[in-house]
């Protein structure tokens, strides 16, 4: 049925001619609960639009995505989406697409190729999201002194090195903040709440620690369970600050157990299809980089609300 | 006695990384009661160390049979999973135990049988596990967190018995009822023969094949309780990410605790000392504090300086070293001796 009425939306557009009707999404795969989230949204942001996407997970490897790209291009797609596992290897591919006049826009990650190769890239600013939360922090130690630990991502990865200079830029000039310990927790929950429990060791069982900073929410999860054990109250004896807005981090919020989140948003998508739509009716050129915001949740924005909206979102 | 000797190089490797971290750390042996539990950085050794300490458990009887078990990290993620999956669905602690253990008993069969009858490598046949085995536990989780709050299993892995933290008490258990397990009955001997020469033990009445099935299942069983243990320590099952590479650190915890690669005689003991030495490297590390870019660094060169010194070859020239000393010395002490006499 679903299919059914796709089809006929697609022939009542496709009269209409200029729309985006066809899109080929090449997905890396779903190694993490938030790229499960950027492919439920992809596929929720098509269908409202009445838009027939063709999904593709390539599973991690490159060579799926090109093999994917090149079977949109041969079914004539109207667009293709891109989320490009590395950044290098693409012009070839590209240059095919671009021979075909199909527009392929990047989305949350980008490529090393010309950038005549592709429309534009949707993406989020690795370091604005650190500055969002190093920013939220200041407003709310208000000048008090604060003596910070940070929770690193997977060392040399460009989401842990781009989030921490982030925070540290907006620390900058504020002296009462200070960063006493830093190190990773290779994003996952398991390290993270290890990593933890050796920082409130070595700062005093935790009387020393007024805030954790950790480059993704599920550390800050890992870190929470380590504060509770230490006999410490999360969220108010030491202030938890962590980046990507997924639902348990909502639930934590929402127990009073974290303060802030930076969302990092799945809807890669919308942005994508509109500037689509904006150059397929008008030939408007988007700009090379389409920066989605970076908002910022505390405890005051309906924290188990927005567990309720994301839980169904596959993270 | 025999024991303490056997397991005497782990024990002074250990008291030395313990000098060396406290050097760093002064307050490395402080231990406090907090909430009615122990709380220190010794006690945070002895719980992080459970998931690698059960693993080594089995891993030491596999090696000892002279195969090895690449899976058990993947076993890990697949227990967890199943063992969330089955609390998520209201259960009971006791059913999700029991599916988790399950599954690890079946993939250790699977390991067994394929080493065992097929006769495939156990280094290949493990491996079939290790790359697939992530993959079905994602599939459990259907690829997210599968988050729970289940006061039972929690407390399996972040709960404390006398003071004691539960994981740290689960594989000290372990490892014990294992041992004596095997060291009361001629068990331990027999799988002994078998790592030493198959045919030949075969051919004196030991019926191989159910002994290395049965060590494979060992191994997946420990693994299933760790895999329990991590799932229950954070609330969740972590298919992507639980057991990752553990079992490269398993092995290593084997081979730093003196036993051959090349099969037969094991100590479940030194084993165990081994694991608790990679775990102390750990969290010293991260006591000491250094930029988390060392980390990996610091860890490879203190394990190959353990290695190092712990190598029969260098055992070898340090023996033949102090021989031609003393024979130098004597040979300089004779001639004073002569007029004496």
């Amino acid at each position: 049925m679903k299919r059914l009425l796709a089809s006929a939306a697609f022939v009542a557009f496709a009269a209409s001619g200029a729309v985006a009707q066809t899109v080929g999404f090449s997905q890396i795969g779903s190694e993490s609960g938030w790229r499960a989230a950027e492919t439920t949204l992809t596929k929720q942001q098509a269908e409202e639009r009445g838009i027939d996407l063709k999904f593709s997970d390539a599973q991690q490897k490159q060579e799926n995505q090109i093999a994917a790209i090149r079977s949109f291009i041969a079914q004539g797609v109207d667009a293709i989406l891109l989320a490009p596992v590395v950044a290098t290897g693409w012009d070839s591919v590209l240059e095919e697409a671009k021979e075909a006049e199909i527009p392929v826009v990047l989305l949350d990650r980008q490529v090393d190729s010309d950038k005549s190769l592709y429309l534009t890239a949707v993406g989020s600013d690795l370091v604005h999201e650190g500055e969002v939360a190093g920013q939220w922090l200041v407003d709310k130690v208000a000048g008090e002194p604060c003596r910070v630990v940070e929770l690193q991502g997977t060392t040399g990865s460009s989401p842990a090195i781009d989030r921490k200079s982030g925070f540290e830029n907006a620390i900058k000039g504020h002296d009462n903040i200070e960063i006493v310990r830093s190190q990773t927790g290779d994003f996952t929950r398991a390290q993270g709440k290890e990593v933890m429990e050796s920082f409130l060791q070595a700062e005093g069982g935790g009387q020393d620690i007024c805030a954790l900073y950790a480059h993704n929410d599920d550390m800050a999860v890992g870190a929470i369970q380590a504060i509770k054990e230490a006999g410490l109250k999360p969220g108010s004896d030491i202030l938890v600050v962590s980046i990507d807005a997924v639902p348990d981090i909502f639930q934590a919020m929402a127990a009073g157990e974290a303060n802030a989140t930076v969302e990092l948003t799945p809807n890669m998508a919308g942005p994508a299809f509109d500037a689509l739509k904006a150059y397929m009716e008008s030939g408007t050129e988007p700009a090379k980089f389409l920066q989605t915001e970076s908002k910022l949740y505390t405890q005051d924005d309906d924290p188990s609300g927005e567990y309720e909206r994301r839980k169904g979102l596959g993270y | 006695m025999t024991i303490l000797r056997r397991v005497a190089p782990q024990l002074l490797t250990l008291l030395a990384l313990v000098l060396l971290v406290t050097a760093f750390f002064p307050e490395f042996l402080r231990i406090e009661v907090v909430n009615g539990r122990l709380v220190g950085p010794v006690m945070d050794i002895l719980k992080r160390g459970a998931p690698v300490g059960l693993l080594a458990v089995g891993m030491t009887l596999v090696i000892a049979t002279r195969g090895i078990d690449l899976s058990v990290g993947a076993v890990i993620a697949i227990a967890g999973a199943v063992a969330a999956w089955a609390i998520t669905r209201d259960l009971g602690l006791a059913a999700a135990l029991a599916l988790a253990f399950a599954a690890g008993l079946a993939a250790g069969l699977w390991n067994g049988v394929l080493v065992a009858i097929v006769g495939i490598q156990p280094i290949v046949a493990t491996l079939i596990l290790m790359t697939s085995g992530r993959g079905i536990a994602q599939l459990v989780t259907e690829g997210r967190i599968l988050t729970f709050s289940h006061d039972g299993l929690a407390f399996l892995g972040s709960g404390a018995v006398l003071g004691i933290p539960v994981p740290a008490v689960l594989w000290v258990a372990t490892a014990i009822a294992v041992t004596l397990l095997l060291r009361r009955t001629a068990l331990g001997m027999l799988i002994e023969a078998v790592g030493v020469n198959r045919n030949a033990a075969a051919l004196a009445g030991v019926n191989a094949t159910v002994l290395i099935i049965a060590v494979y299942s060992a191994s997946g069983l420990c693994a299933a309780l760790a895999g329990v243990v991590a799932t229950a320590d954070i609330r969740g099952a972590d298919s992507n990410n639980a057991g990752l590479w553990m079992e490269l650190d398993a092995i290593l915890a084997v081979v730093i605790g003196g036993n051959s690669l090349l099969g037969g005689r094991f100590s479940i003991a030194a084993s165990l000392l081994g694991a608790l030495i990679i775990q102390t490297i750990d969290t010293g590390i991260l006591l000491a504090g250094f930029p988390s870019e060392y980390n990996l660094s610091i860890k490879a060169v203190i394990v190959l300086v353990i290695l190092v010194l712990q190598s029969p070859n260098l055992m070898h020239h340090w023996y033949a070293l102090r021989y031609f000393a003393m024979r130098r010395r004597e040979a300089a002490l004779d001639p004073r001796k002569e007029p004496g006499t």
